[in-house]
């Protein structure tokens, strides 16, 4: 469904995404992880078209995404830290987006009935809390039936009923054979909801395995677990 | 565009430092009018203070609001629609909302004190001055990542026409007073949009006595209403020039 084949960015002289190659299949879910700077981010933004790779090719369903936008339809984004014009209420928010997506008829009204985004439709961006505007983020992002979701953070600043409300609906749409990729730092979040698993480090892909796989390899239990096990081994 | 342009401007209309802009263009205008016997010495009030209070307003607001709503376009950036479409639809809605703030604020008391043909006159250069510099703090923001470095250049950029340009034609004109530079000062006088909305309307006003240097020689060669064509030409071409610079940037930034 998405190729990424040979990118690279850099900033200056700091390489962001190293000739990195990807590929991710309909029905994954993948937890992108990795330390701070490894260019987790910039690989999310590649995708999303926010920042334009140097080299390489980025295909979505077959079709390279920087001659066309209408892949964009496809996706439900959510980002880490969402920050909305100060004046507009959520109501707006929401029209303004549903707007842009005018083709898409039906939508997903699941996570907007149990936010309970519909009493707060008149409050203005500005006097959320950020637990709030990260409700109001993940809605968006659930919202158009999108093939593919990227969750960038999707439970930090959410409270625990919120979150579980949230990880219920990513493991619905891994059910239905969507597309999600999840970055988060912490791991045992993402337990009993991913995959697979990429490993990112300096810009390249350290690993990229299925969770079966890494519990049979490692002989640990847990995402973490494995992953330190690795880590360590690479190190001896 | 039209589907983000609503919002946009509404958002911006409703910023509180929008509305206390108009407030205070409001209180300065009817204040000015009405402490002036003479609707014309009024207007020149009126005039200076808009030409100094509007360019400032203008560039420092829009480049704050650019700055601030990084995460906003790059959540627009993720749906399906073109950066340029984005990108023209927050010029416009700023350029919207700053006319709108400045013909309530200004142009209203302008109608009811001055004569109708100075007051539009004022209305429109004013207007377009506000474009022009909403234009110029989207060429700087986009120059820089970095909001504290944008803003500075902003400011300078508007210290540069509010204040120092007019002084460096001057200094120009008196070192080669032995010469005939007059045509050369004219052509001068179009690079700065802040020297040529001051022109416009002291033109109108025939009070050549407030003339800055510049204005001077413009009379002469612009009284016309070629010069009045010539001059608003040279607004839209300090309007689109720097706001295509700064869009095609952006098509090409890593947000």
């Amino acid at each position: 469904m998405i190729e990424i084949k040979n990118i690279s960015k850099r900033f200056g002289r700091f390489t962001a995404l190293d000739r990195l190659n990807i590929s991710m299949a309909p029905g994954e879910c993948i937890a992108l992880i990795g330390p701070n700077g490894c260019g987790k981010t910039t690989l999310i933004k590649s995708i999303l078209g926010m920042v334009l790779p140097q080299e390489g090719s980025i295909r979505f369903d077959g079709k390279e995404i920087s001659r066309d936008i209408s892949y964009r339809r496809q996706i439900g984004y959510m980002p880490q830290i969402g920050r909305y014009p100060e004046n507009m209420t959520i109501g707006q928010v929401i029209e303004m987006i549903k707007n842009i997506r005018s083709d898409q008829t039906e939508l997903d009204l699941d996570l907007y009935r149990k936010f309970e985004i519909e009493k707060m439709l008149h409050k203005k961006m500005r006097t959320l809390s950020g637990g709030t505007t990260q409700k109001v983020s993940a809605t968006l992002a659930f919202m158009f039936h999108s093939k593919v979701l990227i969750l960038d953070e999707p439970t930090a600043g959410l409270d625990p009923v919120a979150s579980e409300i949230l990880k219920e609906k990513i493991n619905e749409a891994k059910r239905e054979g969507r597309l999600v990729l999840i970055t988060s730092h912490l791991l045992s979040e993402l337990e009993g909801i991913v995959s697979e698993v990429i490993f990112m480090q300096e810009g390249k892909v350290i690993l990229h395995k299925s969770v079966e796989d890494l519990r049979r390899h490692t002989g640990q239990e847990t995402i973490a677990k494995s992953i330190v096990h690795l880590l360590k081994a690479e190190a001896v | 565009m039209n589907r983000i342009l609503k919002y946009v401007a509404l958002d911006i209309f409703k910023n509180r430092i929008v509305i206390a802009y108009m407030v205070m263009l409001a209180l300065f205008s009817w204040s000015a009018f009405s402490l002036e016997d003479n609707a014309t010495k009024g207007t020149l009030t009126v005039l200076n203070i808009l030409l100094l209070a509007v360019p400032l307003m203008s560039v420092l607001f829009a480049a704050i609001y650019v700055y601030n709503s990084s995460e906003f376009i790059e959540l627009l950036v993720s749906q399906p629609i073109g950066r340029s479409k984005i990108w023209i639809a927050l010029f416009t809605g700023l350029s919207l909302a700053l006319v709108l703030a400045y013909i309530v604020g200004a142009g209203i008391p302008l109608l009811v004190f001055a004569d109708t043909g100075t007051a539009i006159m004022m209305i429109v250069s004013g207007s377009l001055l506000t474009i022009i510099f909403v234009a110029v703090a989207f060429l700087c923001s986009i120059l820089t990542r970095d909001k504290a470095r944008g803003i500075g250049i902003s400011i300078m950029v508007w210290l540069y026409f509010a204040l120092l340009f007019d002084g460096l034609v001057l200094f120009l004109f008196f070192q080669f007073a032995d010469y005939p530079i007059e045509k050369i000062v004219v052509g001068l006088s179009a690079l700065s949009p802040v020297d040529m909305c001051r022109i416009l309307v002291l033109l109108r006003l025939d009070v050549s006595a407030m003339l800055g240097m510049t204005g001077a020689i413009f009379k002469d060669n612009f009284g016309s209403s070629w010069g009045l064509l010539l001059s608003f030409g040279m607004m839209m071409v300090w309007i689109i020039i720097p706001f295509v610079i700064s869009l095609r940037k952006f098509m090409k930034k890593d947000l």
